[in-house]
């Protein structure tokens, strides 16, 4: 019996041993007529400003698998560092996890060096991974954040290129977020103009564009304190009924009555005391 | 004697056995070092020592699996580190000399051979010191970590695949 025999230790990471075998079974599937299972997307409004004082991230809370919400109040805005939090689009597995290695990554870096991380500094490891990967991981990201410098915006798209603007937006909803933002964007702005401005180009995003809906979640960064404000605005508020389907007291008349009595007796009375331990 | 691979080559750094009169090794196990290594332009052959596939430790292949990974990710991550070391001595010998990659390459060498046995996992605690990668986190620390794989390697066969003599 001839078995394949481990030679060397296997470094661990990504592991292609299924790759042929998946690729075989899609094409035998989709010969049957099915199609496989979708990976959960988050087809999303993200968006983000540079105002006055700081940074207001805003997205949207509609996960979705297909043509079936799978989520319809998921978190998008992923905390980096105490002064950085990044909006994901795209696969949302692949934002989760890139967001959570970048910040751990950047809670060593910090306690290395001893500062506050920067916000080039996560713009620059995310980029090197998502370049990597060679866009492979679906993840869309806006990062945002006050760092000593001032404050900074960053979108990252999934091959690894990025954007340093005063304003941003991806997800399916992007281009109604950017109508708001190019009709009303000026520099400078006052803290509750930059919400305003962000929470009107979300809803323009859960409004007209089917991958995105419910809730808008907004975070408003500035130099020592992070606002993150979920949810901000309930823009789609679930139905209310109008009427009630229960029937009235009495609907069904009553023909007989019968009761009979279960006259019951204790046998056995014991006390179990709970292990509290 | 160190040989320094040029930057064109593909061949890499190693030590000529010959001449550690200390080291009682045969020089057999020259093999154990070059086998390791994954030639970028395409996927390794199953070769065994006399050039035919070896389908007794390797398995079945065919001539579909060797032509192409499956993957178009799969030879870039198996090279990865290996591409980024070559860059990063390659970087470093251009601004600093050739002694810097020399020096550093050298140490690297001195920290690879504290191993434990080839079945066992080592925590090659110095390397990643060297390395810089025992304050960062990647894929390969959170999925497929070995140390937690269900399944060991045969002991002897790891152990004779590691000198050189398999």
């Amino acid at each position: 019996m001839a078995t394949v025999s481990v030679c060397q230790y296997h470094p661990g990471g990504f592991s292609f041993e299924n790759c042929k075998r998946n690729a075989l079974l899609e094409a035998d599937i989709n010969k049957l007529g099915f199609s496989s299972p979708a990976a959960r997307k988050t087809g999303t409004t993200i968006c983000g400003v540079v105002y006055k004082d700081g940074v207001v991230l805003g997205a949207d809370t509609r996960a979705t698998e297909g043509m079936v919400v799978a989520d319809k109040n998921c978190s998008k805005i992923h905390y980096i560092s105490p002064n950085i939090y990044c909006c994901g689009a795209g696969t949302a597995a692949d934002t989760e996890m890139t967001t959570q290695i970048i910040s751990s990554n950047l809670e060593l870096h910090a306690l290395s060096t001893g500062r506050l991380p920067r916000v080039a500094t996560a713009n620059r490891m995310l980029k090197q991974m998502l370049f990597r990967y060679q866009g492979y991981i679906g993840a869309a990201l806006v990062l945002g954040g006050v760092d000593c410098t001032g404050p900074h915006l960053y979108s990252i798209y999934p091959h690894g290129s990025t954007d340093k603007l005063p304003y941003v937006t991806m997800g399916s909803g992007s281009l109604a977020a950017m109508a708001v933002f190019e009709d009303r964007y000026r520099p400078n702005m006052e803290e509750e103009e930059a919400k305003r401005l962000v929470r009107d180009a979300i809803a323009a995003g859960i409004f007209n564009d089917l991958g995105s809906g419910s809730n808008i979640d907004l975070c408003v960064i500035t130099k020592g304190k992070v606002d993150y404000l979920r949810p901000h605005d309930v823009a789609n508020k679930k139905g209310v009924r109008t009427g009630s389907y229960r029937y009235k007291h009495g609907t069904t008349g009553v023909l007989t009555k019968a009761v009979i009595p279960l006259n019951l007796e204790v046998v056995e009375e014991s006390v179990q005391t709970m292990d509290t331990s | 004697m160190i040989t320094v691979f040029p930057e064109t080559d593909r061949k890499y750094i190693y030590a000529d056995r010959k001449d550690e009169p200390s080291l009682k090794m045969n020089t057999r196990g020259l093999r154990s070092q070059l086998k390791d290594s994954v030639p970028v332009t395409g996927l390794c052959p199953q070769a065994g020592p006399y050039g035919v596939q070896d389908s007794l430790r390797r398995g079945f292949s065919s001539v579909k699996n060797e032509l192409l990974p499956s993957h178009p990710l799969e030879l870039s991550e198996k090279n990865f580190q290996f591409n980024q070391d070559k860059m990063n001595f390659n970087t470093l010998r251009n601004i600093q000399g050739l002694h810097a990659p020399l020096k550093l390459q050298m140490e690297y060498r001195a920290a690879k051979q504290i191993q434990r046995l080839p079945f066992l996992p080592s925590s090659n605690l110095a390397l990643d010191t060297l390395r810089g990668s025992d304050d960062t986190i990647g894929f390969e620390d959170i999925l497929n970590d070995p140390i937690q794989s269900e399944m060991m390697g045969d002991p002897h066969i790891m152990t004779e695949y590691k000198l050189g003599i398999l």
